[in-house]
């Protein structure tokens, strides 16, 4: 009895499990993981870091690891500033708040605030209604070639994905004086309408993956149950799609968010984002990092939640349509 | 409850003619189970039924009514798929409520709760109303897509091999249920299978079915003893029923035409020589516990015939062979009428 508890742990303790990796092996694998995700964020880390220095610090040679934290940089960056003579500040009434103050220090006034809460909400909302309408439209056409019986339908998706087969930025000279004639150059509109049109065409192909993969037998059921062919898509179809659905937001987001050529070339003020935004804060009274760093860091933000929020979808999303078949 | 009828329905898909001028008739409160291989076109007949497929000819009628082009939806069917019937992301209440909560139905949710809960009890699985339809054994999930179609009241119940993917206990144990549910319902059942132990012991009629075709409908009794060709025999009767040519036989009195003799274990006696012109040689006893698989070699045909597991049988043994009422196809496997004595 006890002989055979013995060599039961004595198997365990020798016996390499086919799926199950040898603590050495896992120690290996892990400490590798970790270097290469210090490796990759180290650049972050440094821009979060600099967006918090002051203007010497974060031009110091050697860099600066310990340093006096200021909020100097996110204050440069929300705000318009004037250089004033000393004795005109002193001149002024006392400092109300607290970044008031920060900035007297260095011989300056608060002129007004920046541009950079309209930029950044013009990338939200370009960046987020892109997202939505090309996930939602990629959805609807992915369903439907999934589906139905289309006519020519390998054609159509071989069409679709063409579109992506070109650079965009090629198309960019076209696109311009189309926006102008149909004046939409410099609005949110013509940019969502812009981002939508490059990101359909990958929502539309990913979409078809995880959509193939649910089987039909599922809606069918719905429908003959009574749903209509629309509620079933809701009700069936989509819950189970979901992780597809997260996974495609995500890209589409991505691309839309971070995307540059266009957004110099067809925005320059009410429609502006992000991207063509930061390296005017560069330009503005000297070279300014912390502040860039400031913007930077804020800019990155919105992508880490949404792909956090996300994360649960998104892991399964990614594996999901690539491994089967 | 209705009647549900097809007409003449036909069905190809490219060059493969899945369902082939079918003609069929449920009765009201009947449990007919149509019996065919793989491929024989079961899930495309009872797909046409339902109009998840159109027919690209003949009718399909539900109660009189001609419903051939009325989408799926409103003809009132309960459908059991063969696979994928649970919805991995709703819990098994709502999977169970989900056919009644459709928008065609408006039912109030307190009934729902009622059914939900009165459809589990009868399936015994009213201690899983919470779990998640994907934390369940193989053979809950199959009772839970039963469920699904009989928390309805419909027309008729389409159920496509529901119990195909279970282990023999667990089928043997459902069986059982599942005729117990009809007769307590009245309800009408279409079922499906190729398991021709479901088709005996469930159903009112058999329809055997093969590439399409509807090859004989009737009763299981009429359907074991009075099958109308060669095919139909080999799909009941375990061990299945030995085809032996007729020239071969001799001092057996057959019909005219016969050209082979389907012989089932009931139709063969094994005796002691007795010096009878038919003698046959045990070539190998398998033993499955109650009952023992006799194989024995004759005039170079092997047959197979059930023993009684006390009748002291042994291979390289010789036996005497008699036959009782054997059935007599002709050349193209047509049964012909055995003789009038
Ligand atoms: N959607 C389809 N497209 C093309 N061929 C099909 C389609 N559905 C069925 N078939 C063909 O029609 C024939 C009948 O198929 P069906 O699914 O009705 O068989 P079955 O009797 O249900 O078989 P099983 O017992 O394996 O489920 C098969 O040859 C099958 O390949
Ligand atoms: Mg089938």
């Amino acid at each position: 009895m006890t002989a055979a508890v013995a060599k039961s742990a004595l198997a365990k303790s020798t016996a390499h499990s086919i799926v199950e990796a040898s603590p050495r092996a896992k120690a290996v694998a892990s400490s590798l993981v970790i270097l290469y995700a210090v490796i990759s964020i180290l650049p972050l880390l440094w821009i979060g870091a600099t967006a918090f220095k002051s203007q010497s610090d974060a031009i110091a040679y050697p860099p600066k690891v310990i340093f006096e934290p200021t909020l100097e940089g996110f204050v440069n960056l929300f705000t318009v500033r004037t250089r004033q003579t000393p004795d005109f500040i002193a001149k002024l009434p006392p400092p109300e708040t607290w970044y008031d103050k920060l900035v007297r220090q260095h011989d300056m006034v608060i002129a007004g605030p920046s541009k950079v809460v309209p930029r950044f909400v013009n990338s939200l909302i370009i960046g987020f209604g892109s997202t939505f309408l090309a996930v939602f439209l990629g959805t609807l056409a992915a369903y439907a070639f999934s589906r139905f019986r289309i006519p020519l339908a390998d054609d159509l998706l071989f069409f679709i994905l063409s579109t992506r087969m070109m650079p965009p930025v090629a198309v960019a000279i076209p696109i311009y004086l189309m926006y102008r004639q149909l004046n939409l150059t410099d609005t949110r509109l013509g940019m969502i309408l812009l981002y939508t049109a490059v990101n359909v065409s990958l929502a539309v192909w990913l979409l078809k993956g995880f959509i193939d993969e649910i089987p039909r037998e599922y809606e069918e059921a719905a429908l003959v149950d009574g749903y209509t062919r629309l509620q079933a898509l809701r009700k069936v179809v989509l819950p189970q799609a979901v992780t597809g659905i997260a996974a495609t937001a995500i890209f589409c987001l991505i691309f839309s968010w971070n995307e540059y050529a266009f957004a110099v070339l067809l925005t320059s003020g009410e429609a502006q984002t992000m991207p063509p935004f930061i390296p005017f804060i560069i330009g503005e009274g000297g070279q300014d990092w912390p502040a860039v760093a400031a913007a930077t860091t804020l800019f990155v933000v919105p992508i880490v939640l949404f792909t956090v929020l996300l994360r649960k979808h998104l892991l399964r999303g990614i594996t999901f349509g690539a491994v089967r078949k | 409850m209705a009647d549900v009828a097809l007409r003449n329905v036909s069905k190809r898909f490219g060059t493969v003619e899945a369902v082939r001028e079918l003609s069929l008739t449920v009765n009201d409160g009947e449990f007919l189970v149509l019996l065919g291989p793989s491929g024989a076109g079961k899930t495309t007949t009872l797909r046409l039924i339902t109009g998840l497929e159109r027919p690209d000819a003949g009718s399909v009628m539900i109660d009189g009514r001609d419903v051939t082009h009325d989408p799926p939806g409103s003809r009132d069917i309960a459908f059991v798929f063969q696979q994928y019937s649970l919805y991995p992301h709703l819990t098994v209440y709502d999977n169970l409520a989900f056919p009644l909560r459709s928008p065609a139905r408006r039912v109030p949710e307190p009934i729902i709760r009622r059914r939900v809960e009165q459809t589990a009890e009868l399936l015994h699985i009213a201690s899983k109303l919470s779990n998640r339809a994907t934390r369940l054994s193989g053979g809950e999930m199959q009772r839970v897509a039963i469920g699904r179609a009989l928390v309805r009241d419909p027309s008729i119940y389409l159920m496509d091999e529901p119990l195909s993917s279970l282990d023999a206990k667990l089928r043997a144990e459902l069986r059982l249920e599942l005729k117990r549910i009809q007769l307590e319902l009245g309800a009408t059942i279409l079922y499906v299978t190729h398991d021709q132990v479901e088709a005996m012991t469930m159903a009112s009629r058999i329809g055997v079915i093969r590439d399409g075709q509807l090859l004989q409908l009737g009763t299981p009794r009429e359907i074991y003893e009075n099958p109308s060709s060669s095919y139909v025999a080999s799909r009941l009767g375990t061990p299945q029923i030995n085809f032996f040519p007729a020239s071969l036989l001799s001092g057996v009195p057959v019909p005219p035409g016969t050209e082979t003799v389907g012989i089932r274990t009931e139709h063969l006696r094994l005796a002691a020589r007795n010096g009878g012109p038919m003698v046959g040689r045990v070539h190998r006893v398998e033993h499955l516990g109650e009952q023992n698989h006799v194989h024995v070699d004759f005039k170079g045909e092997s047959l197979v015939t059930l023993a009684d597991p006390h009748q002291p049988l042994h291979a390289g043994q010789e036996v005497e062979l008699s036959l009782v009422h054997p059935l007599c196809f002709d050349r193209a496997g047509r049964r012909i009428p055995a003789m009038v004595h």
